[in-house]
């Protein structure tokens, strides 16, 4: 496709937007104007493209309804997502726009005239795109329904996953390379789609639902890549630019967040093959003795704390009890008590999830606190109060090699004076293990549903 | 090898570098809006299934190509817009002014 020096400088806008958003999008303070900075590349390239459209006025209609129905589909969905369901909101843009590269990919090749050569550029390329699309299309759908809880979250393992899923991405490579040398024209291209979206749902099957978002991270990675391979199947540099950056830097990020659990990223994806869990023996757990407390009992001891760590997690928000836990920290400040808020790096279901929960309660920044920053506190608190986590202070992830969390960082919940553990039930966390924490003599549980609780607490903490 | 693919692979190759270098540092907090940041400029995909189904021949090409501008165009507004309103939280972080430290 050649383009005229005006829309190739266009595109090249559009592109420096995008790195510039990028960068900006990775500090803090220049965080949402990058976000905006990178809109208004993807605005511009939209734009670009318009005039140099040959299209019939039937495929005019098309499109524009297409992009008509897209329009409120994404914006409504993206304003309406509770905050709790944002991972999986973003999964599933993701798998979408994976999609959208595979068909392009796909399309591509169908309108090469029968008998008509292929240039090898051009069937690598959709080969590559129509792959790794289809990949992170079926992915990423398998992850949505993990977070959304439409399929249980723990790994899903059977025998002879890994030959099975090794022998899925062999006959793709197989058939890839028949595509590129023999010419067996779009029914293999149709075949390849097929394999890969079965090799996608099959990849994060195995993967446990609290690796989530590192998995979603690499998909996203992969859309981008799938892009670029978009890029070179139209020829279209913009499509290069943008989708390769997106390769690349998320390949980092997926790098930078297994490590803040603590992961290799290579076990976090293929750790759960030809691994038999092993799990505690659940019926000697049932019958091991909490501690429960009242909302009296522990309004009390919280009242009379000198220091309270609040390890928020996933139920918190859930609950949408953070407004209540705000009142609680205030209610104890009035009183002299100094409370922190301990933010495990990936509390809630993504890194920075909890962050955004809270700073929607107008906690202060300053009170949440990194793990490496908090975590010599513990041992100082009287007060470690656990709200809706779980896998985050569980020490197994220290004590227990077998664990599946084992090695994960975690807050030193256990070593403060009194712990608190505010749950709905027994039940265990998103990891699907027992937390021996919760037995733990210096350990008092308050059950039921955070939000209740809390309200509860504000009002025998004032009445102490 | 013709004078245009060598200028994309030239790009693609520049671009791989940069994608690495441009977000260096970042803090946990940001992993989420970043990821979906990125998620949403892939979105620019969009501008290829629009050319894909403005040249589309037929029912089929016509089906493929609509489904992949939708697709494109969700991911693209959604992305977006779905970024933007987890930074939104950071910005009115404290709206009761500076505490104490």
């Amino acid at each position: 496709m050649h383009f005229s020096a005006g829309v190739t400088l266009l595109y090249l806008l559009a592109a420096v937007l995008f790195i510039f958003g990028l960068h900006r999008l990775s500090s803090p303070r220049h965080a949402r104007s990058g976000n905006l900075l990178a809109a208004l590349g993807m605005v511009i390239a939209f734009v670009t493209t318009i005039p140099g459209l040959h299209h019939s006025a039937l495929n005019l209609v098309l499109m524009s309804l297409a992009i008509l129905v897209g329009i409120p589909v994404g914006a409504v969905a993206a304003r309406s997502v509770k905050i709790t369901a944002i991972p999986q909101m973003v999964a599933s843009f993701n798998g979408v726009g994976g999609g959208a590269a595979a068909l392009v990919a796909v399309v591509e090749f169908l309108r090469v005239p029968s008998g008509g050569t292929v240039s090898p550029v051009l069937s690598v390329s959709v080969v590559f795109a129509v792959v790794i699309g289809a990949v992170s299309f079926a992915g990423s759908a398998i992850a949505f329904t993990k977070l959304q809880e439409l399929m249980r979250g723990t790994p899903i393992t059977y025998p002879g996953q890994q030959p099975v899923n090794a022998l899925v991405a062999a006959a793709i490579v197989v058939l890839g390379v028949l595509v590129v040398v023999s010419g067996i024209g779009v029914a293999g291209v149709w075949a390849l789609l097929l394999l890969a979206l079965i090799l996608g749902v099959a990849f994060v099957l195995p993967i446990g639902g609290a690796d989530m978002p590192v998995v979603i991270s690499l998909l996203n990675a992969f859309t981008g890549l799938a892009v670029a391979g978009d890029g070179f199947v139209l020829g279209n540099p913009v499509l290069i630019v943008g989708g390769t950056l997106v390769g690349a830097s998320g390949t980092f990020l997926t790098k930078m967040m297994s490590d803040a659990m603590g992961r290799s990223l290579n076990n976090l994806l293929f750790g759960a093959f030809g691994k038999i869990q092993v799990r505690p023996e659940s019926a000697g757990a049932l019958q091991r003795s909490v501690r429960d407390g009242s909302a009296e009992d522990v309004g009390t001891l919280l009242a009379y704390s000198q220091r309270v760590i609040v390890v928020p997690g996933y139920g918190l928000a859930v609950a949408q009890a953070q407004h209540a836990l705000r009142d609680l920290a205030d209610a104890l400040e009035k009183r002299g008590v100094t409370v922190d808020y301990a933010i495990h790096p990936v509390a809630g279901r993504m890194p920075g999830h909890m962050n955004v929960l809270l700073a929607e309660a107008n906690v202060p920044y300053e009170q949440l606190k990194d793990m490496e920053e908090i975590n010599d506190s513990f041992r100082s608190a009287d007060v470690a109060l656990v709200v809706g986590a779980n896998d985050v202070v569980n020490p197994a992830a220290r004590n227990s090699p077998g664990s599946p969390i084992y090695g994960m960082p975690i807050l030193n919940a256990d070593q403060a004076k009194n712990i608190v553990f505010m749950k709905r039930s027994m039940r265990p966390g998103f990891a699907g293990i027992d937390n021996e924490l919760l037995y733990d003599p210096k350990t008092t549980m308050l059950f039921g549903d955070a939000k209740d609780s809390l309200t509860k607490l504000v009002a025998a903490v004032k009445a102490a | 090898m013709s004078a245009q693919l060598v200028n994309e692979i030239s790009i693609f190759v520049l671009a791989v570098f940069l994608g690495f270098e441009v977000i260096s540092k970042v803090p946990t907090i940001l992993h989420t809006p970043l990821m979906s940041g990125s998620n949403a400029i892939h979105g620019v995909i969009l501008v290829g299934a629009m050319g894909i189904m403005a040249a589309a021949h037929g029912p089929l090409q016509d089906a493929i190509g609509f489904l992949a501008v939708l697709l494109a165009t969700i991911n693209v507004v959604g992305g977006y817009v779905v970024t933007d309103r987890m930074l939104e939280m950071f910005k009115s972080r404290n709206p009761r002014g500076p505490s104490q430290p």
